[in-house]
């Protein structure tokens, strides 16, 4: 990650003493779903079922990995630590991500109904931080809902062809979204700290109210497809820790490289 | 560190340098043509350049910081040469000679039409292919005449 993705420079401008723990927390909080997500779905290049959809699946998560890298050198700009720091030198109870991205990669199904759900709360999210006080994050959001606008157009696509064909793609998604759903609105899990980001008026609103605008949002298109749709209540123990085995796999895989030459210059 | 001391050096002088950085990628597109300079500065401190990322995610930004303080090295002065969010950068910043450049090489420059016209040919019997192509920055289509793929600067919608 490091050697390939020209550093953003430091942020000029301190943000509020008040905001400054639950910027952290909502900084490592992106941060960890853009690049765990980003990991997961470049599994797919090489066996996607269509070479099409490899190229866009691989292009898709890199994205993901520059939005990351992005959001880990803002942070870093916080807590003085370097990006591949952040990124890889933490034990996997460390990171905080959503559980909604804990399953494993799965099949297709999975990763259409898992990146649908992630894709469109991320927006909300994003929107809810466009027009922020601190224009290091507010700049970087402008330039992520840019690039995110291709990725969504993508994935209703698929939602779509997958819902609507008859037998197997149909039951598949289905079931994706059954087993997706209690996880589903983690992301939008209460972040400590949060009330000071939306005193400080970087986070326009709550997290659970993003989870009722995105619940209100997609209610009407999973409905119009016939789709299960998430929990409206979202599970007080569930959220951004305690990610369980699939992630210690994932995590153990995106360390690896690393973790056999420590210390060393890419 | 290097003195700030040196022979008056204008910010012209150095986009003019800029023009003969190209995009690593693409041989005769410079990093000038892509819109990717938001901003030269020159004074007593020495060279300030703010480059654009084009993607979060191309692994080429980093090479073109590099780049560009290599070509701004034998100036003399003080370099700080670094990438900024301080505005998006959109295909509408690529330059006419940029959008000439493409075209030579076989890619459609950005077009508001919904089909660009065929590079190779110039037919504007084209269809697309897939919003994601080789690079973040574009996209693949097909010539009905000439019968040839090829890549077109991905549009903004």
């Amino acid at each position: 990650m490091s050697a390939a993705i020209g550093r953003l420079e430091a942020p000029v401008t301190a943000p509020p003493p008040p905001a400054l723990p639950g910027l952290m927390e909502l900084l490592r909080a992106m941060a960890d779903d853009e690049f765990v997500i980003g990991f997961i779905d470049s599994e797919w290049t090489g066996i996607a079922p269509l070479l099409e959809e490899d190229i866009a699946m691989s292009s898709i998560a890199q994205d993901e990995l520059g939005h990351a890298a992005a959001l880990f050198d803002l942070l870093g700009g916080l807590t003085g630590q370097d990006r591949d720091v952040l990124a890889y030198d933490r034990e996997p109870e460390a990171y905080r991500h959503a559980r909604l991205l804990d399953h494993g990669r799965g099949d297709w199904a999975m990763t259409i109904a898992r990146r649908y759900l992630y894709e469109s709360a991320d927006a909300v999210r994003l929107e809810a931080l466009a027009d922020g006080t601190w224009a290091p994050l507010a700049d970087l959001v402008g330039k992520l809902r840019r690039e995110e606008r291709y990725h969504r157009m993508h994935i209703d696509t698929w939602l779509d062809r997958l819902a609507r064909t008859a037998g197997e793609p149909r039951r598949r998604l289905i079931a994706a979204l059954e087993t997706l759903g209690p996880d589903a609105g983690t992301v939008f899990a209460p972040l400590p700290g949060e009330s000071g980001l939306v005193a400080a008026g970087i986070l326009e609103v709550s997290m659970h109210e993003l989870h009722v605008r995105w619940l209100a949002e997609i209610e009407p298109a999973l409905a119009a497809l016939d789709l299960p749709v998430p929990p409206a209540v979202l599970d007080p123990s569930h959220g951004r820790t305690a990610h369980g085995q699939p992630f210690s796999d994932l995590h153990a895989a995106f360390t690896s490289v690393r973790r056999s030459d420590p210390g060393a210059t890419w | 560190m290097r003195t700030a001391v040196g022979p008056r050096v204008t910010e012209s002088q150095v986009r003019a340098i800029l023009t003969r950085v190209p995009d690593p990628e693409m041989p005769g597109v410079s990093v000038v043509d892509m819109g990717m300079i938001h901003a030269i500065h020159v004074d007593g401190q020495g060279i300030t350049v703010q480059v654009l990322p084009t993607f979060l995610g191309c692994p080429a930004t980093t090479l073109i910081l590099t780049d560009i303080r290599a070509a701004l090295v034998p100036l003399g002065l003080a370099l700080e040469v670094r990438s900024t969010m301080a505005e998006p950068w959109t295909v509408a910043r690529i330059t006419a000679n940029g959008r000439r450049a493409l075209a030579a090489l076989g890619i459609a420059p950005p077009s508001d039409a919904t089909d660009p016209a065929c590079p190779l040919c110039g037919s504007d019997k084209t269809v697309l292919d897939s919003a994601f192509g080789p690079t973040q920055c574009r996209s693949l289509h097909y010539c009905r005449d000439c019968r040839q793929p090829f890549e077109a600067m991905r549009a903004e919608h």
